[in-house]
């Protein structure tokens, strides 16, 4: 079990490096209590993903970080900085970015109005070319409307202006859900560009085999809370966990 | 000259200007209502009392201080948006939560304090305000006499409308704007201060109002009551044109004065209930308004 043993001294000592902390969070939106305690660690370069099934607390887990919540207690920490009582316009320009699991396509904005609407928070962001080297499909569209694209067109776009930010942290909400297999291919290259460039990233996935192709780890989470956390490559011998936990 | 159906041109243009001045006045205050309802929800009832408030501080700038028109063109809507960036931070902005009618509510009675107020400084009867020197006097156009502080207003209020409508469709702010209309859960999300927006529109929105206020002092009389008669005809705009609809607040506005003026040349019976006759039919048959679309 050498693996083991690492990933544990991993954890250990990563504690106090890690890019994302979140500990015993809790969230409610009103009266409604949905995050029981999440605590889950991400480091500098990492993809994680959030898996779980539906309700169990993945998008309400990015929500509460950029601070889309009622009400948090807890901590998340971003870089040494308590994100908890922050301005919620504040979290972003720490250097997040946010891609909901609705895409968040403005109707009223062409395609380049989309493209830049984020404001740049740090140096370093990727140019426009750049984008459109990651997405080509997006190139000559710039003056349609935002919401005439395909959906796997929109869910380039909101990854695509997100890049331009200069975020280093970039929370993904499903960004396969209901797209054609080999639009999924295409965003799964674009993800796994992305990590190379040294991207921080965090996954909220339904399609595990996705997840699979390109994260480091997999926290599995459970009506409200984290319950396990899995590295990809124990990934084979958790098979079974899994689908205990995902009920496929 | 030859007339159209028995009225003559001097006549017909006549009440054509009148009609354009008045939809001026219209499409600068539905404008303003537009702005602000597509980014606070909320129905700006006081917008009336604003515009009135925008031509009484020309008055007293004039009478007190003995600062001029052009000094008021600039101040007054400066005062009207100071005055609106504070009821929107200690008052609307608490009800952002609630109801739409709450809002209502709110500067439908703070339009009754406004007015009260000034009725009860300076009572009903109206107030002269004098034509800057440098507008003073007319053009004779051959078909007709435009006297050029009408012509002013008129060519003043289109630029500002146009202008106004290209800062918010064609500009990096306004498509902040734009999008915060939509999601502003997002656009905070990416990392810009929504409220302080939502501040900054609402003061420009009634800043708007001012100007009109400061532009309509010298035609209309300065009086506590002279934006309860224009608000009402303003609203049955808002609506003509689709609630929050920046082009087709200030479109309706020009094109309802304008078919006010010709109501008054062919059939001056129905000239004050024209618009609202408008209003009926196109919520029969569009009922999210000319130019607005379905929420």
């Amino acid at each position: 079990m050498p693996d083991a043993v690492m990933t544990k001294s991993n954890t250990a000592q990563g504690a106090g490096s890690a890019m994302l902390e979140v500990r015993d969070l809790h969230g409610f939106y009103g009266e409604s209590h949905v995050l029981h305690g999440v605590s889950l660690d991400v480091r500098q370069g990492e993809v994680v993903t959030l898996l779980g099934r539906n309700g169990a607390g993945k998008t309400s887990t990015m929500r509460a970080i950029m601070g889309i919540m009622g009400k948090r207690t807890g901590s998340i920490t971003f870089q040494g900085q308590q994100l908890i009582g922050m301005a919620q316009h504040k979290i972003p320009r720490l250097g997040i970015g946010y891609v909901p699991e609705e895409r968040g396509i403005f109707s009223s904005l062409s395609v380049d109005e989309n493209l830049t609407l984020p404001p740049v928070v740090k140096p370093g962001g990727m140019t426009v070319p750049q984008i459109y080297e990651l997405f080509p499909n997006l190139q000559g569209r710039g003056s349609t409307q935002g919401t005439r694209l395909s959906g796997g067109e929109q869910q380039m776009l909101a990854i695509g202006r997100i890049l331009r930010t200069g975020a280093n942290l970039i929370l993904l909400d499903e960004p396969t859900e209901g797209l054609a297999p080999v639009i999924i291919e295409q965003i799964g290259v674009a993800v796994r560009a992305l990590k190379q460039r040294g991207f921080t990233i965090v996954l909220v996935e339904q399609n595990f085999r996705f997840a699979a192709t390109i994260a480091d780890r997999h926290y599995v989470m459970e009506e409200g809370h984290v319950v396990d956390m899995i590295p990809n490559d124990q990934l084979a011998q958790n098979m079974d966990k899994l689908h205990t936990y995902l009920g496929v | 000259m030859f007339d159209v159906l028995g009225v003559p041109p001097q006549v017909l243009f006549g009440q054509l200007l009148l009609g354009l001045i008045n939809g001026s006045f219209y499409a600068l205050l539905s404008l303003g209502l537009a702005v602000i309802f597509g980014m606070l929800n909320v129905i700006n009832f006081a917008h009336g009392a604003l515009y009135m408030i925008g031509a009484f501080v020309a008055w007293l700038l004039l009478n007190k201080l003995g600062l001029g028109y052009w000094w008021a063109l600039g101040l007054s809507p400066l005062v009207v948006a100071a005055v609106g960036v504070v009821l929107e931070k200690t008052m609307l902005s608490r009800l952002y939560k609630l109801d739409h009618l709450y809002g209502l509510l709110l500067t439908f009675g703070l339009a009754l304090i406004f007015e009260g107020a000034f009725r009860h400084l300076y009572g009903v009867s109206g107030q002269p305000y004098p034509i800057p020197d440098l507008l003073k006097g007319g053009q004779n156009l051959g078909f007709m006499f435009l006297p050029n502080y009408r012509g002013w207003v008129v060519v003043a209020s289109l630029v500002v409308c146009l202008g106004t409508w290209f800062a918010i469709e064609r500009t990096r702010l306004g498509a902040y704007l734009r999008a915060a209309t939509e999601n502003p859960v997002l656009v905070q999300a990416f990392g810009i201060n929504v409220p302080v927006m939502i501040t900054a529109t609402y003061g420009f929105g009634v800043a708007l109002a001012g100007l009109a206020g400061v532009l309509a002092a010298p035609i209309y009389q300065v009086s506590p009551l002279m934006g309860t008669n224009l608000i009402i005809v303003v609203f049955a705009v808002v609506v003509i044109g689709g609630m929050g609809s920046i082009l087709g607040a200030i479109l309706t506005g020009l094109g309802l004065g304008l078919l006010e003026g010709l109501t008054k040349v062919f059939y001056p019976e129905a000239s004050n209930i024209v618009v609202f006759v408008v209003m009926a039919i196109v919520l029969l048959i569009k009922p999210a308004g000319l130019f607005g679309r379905e929420r």
